[in-house]
């Protein structure tokens, strides 16, 4: 009965509360209009029958975000420090990237965290080879973008999805 | 005296995001490729909408917050279907 | 003169710093477009004004409304969550439609598409 009613709680309380959020109120009505679009949305999600995605590792998906975070605020300082200072012998420049994860929603948190940080940006994946290409605007190793994307996000997501 | 701060702050942060809007523009106008338009008209948008803030802040109105909300989704599409179109030459597949 | 003198002194500092904070990123985003060389250079800048940009003048407009309005107002936060979640998409897009354009031209400076394709 659950299963077929709230296929995707999470989803669902996900959308009431943006629901809620955009009404500023919680009110009675509020929340059972809500309610029902929170439900009636996530069937509408089932029937594009998504991949089951497993979140083994709660904590580490924390300690990922933790992680992040303060890799963007690192990068939007290195960033505005290359627009500002001017420096033409800057390289910027493709680097391919091997990969061993393989999960659709882990590549998806991926993609969207090389891209989010600025000075990286995710351009394509082959899914065949598993050979990821992204651009980095201060190209200065490209062996230690490789290992620095592979041991600090990579390593996690695979823990986490895989 | 430090509301006085608070009214300059906000009027120099006002004028550095009509900078930045205006170098968007520049950027739209010369180009050189149509990707570098669409990029430029997108960061347009989101400064469009940080300006929105701003300007809500000053008068006090949450219905700027609103506007800013538009604007983002407004730009994502907008941006999403430009894309699309470089890619193929046509919106839809 | 104006609702913003209700604002005790510290919530006015604060919010004047994130405010100045917030729209120097944008501005430092803005100035990137028009500095950098080429078009793959240039796609990096406006992330500086769709992150921390829009986070710190996110934050300075929940500190003044909430504390106008003497309640927690944070509902700005949908516009973080929607730009944190649209921003990587169109960027990804616009790079790949970039890349398709360019490998259609056989430019020399964009790595070419894997033989298999």
């Amino acid at each position: 009965m659950t299963r077929r009613w709230l296929p995707y709680p999470i989803l669902s309380a996900l959308l009431l509360l943006i629901w809620l959020l955009l009404n500023q109120s919680i009110a009675p009505g509020t929340i059972l209009l809500g309610a029902l679009l929170g439900v009636a949305l996530a069937k509408v999600f089932g029937l594009l029958r998504p991949p089951k995605a497993r979140v083994r590792n709660y904590p580490l998906l924390g300690l990922l975000f933790v992680r992040v975070v303060v890799d963007i605020v690192r990068s939007n300082i290195a960033v505005a420090r290359i627009i500002l200072r001017r420096d033409s012998r800057m390289q910027s420049g493709f680097v391919a990237i091997p990969l061993t994860l393989t999960d659709h929603y882990g590549l998806a948190v991926l993609a969207c965290i090389i891209t989010s940080t600025p000075g990286t940006i995710w351009v394509s994946y082959d899914s065949s080879a598993n050979i990821l290409l992204i651009h980095v605007l201060d190209l200065v190793d490209e062996a230690s973008w490789i290992d620095s994307i592979k041991q600090r996000y990579e390593r996690p997501l695979l823990e986490i999805f895989q | 005296m430090s509301h006085s701060l608070l009214d300059a702050a906000i009027l120099l942060a006002q004028i550095l995001l009509l900078l930045a809007m205006s170098f968007s523009i520049i950027r739209m106008v010369r180009g050189p490729r149509a990707q570098d338009r669409v990029l430029a008209l997108d960061a347009l948008y989101v400064n469009a909408m940080i300006l929105l803030l701003t300007i809500g802040i000053r008068s006090g109105s949450l219905l700027y917050v609103e506007a800013g909300l538009i604007i983002a989704l407004l730009g994502f599409a907008g941006t999403v279907a430009l894309s699309k179109f470089l890619m193929r030459g046509q919106v839809i597949e | 003169m104006s609702h913003l003198d209700a604002l005790p002194p510290w919530a006015a500092i604060l919010v004047a710093v994130l405010v100045l904070l917030g729209a120097l990123l944008a501005f430092v985003g803005s100035l990137g477009l028009l500095r950098l060389k080429n078009f793959y250079k240039r796609v990096h800048a406006p992330t500086l004004g769709t992150t921390l940009g829009t986070f710190f003048m996110l934050a300075a407009s929940i500190t003044c409304f909430s504390v106008l309005h003497d309640r927690p107002i944070f509902y700005e936060i949908l516009i973080g969550v929607f730009l944190t979640l649209t921003t990587p998409i169109t960027l990804m897009l616009l790079v790949r439609a970039a890349l398709y354009r360019d490998r259609e031209e056989g430019s020399a400076d964009v790595p070419q598409a894997p033989p298999h394709e």
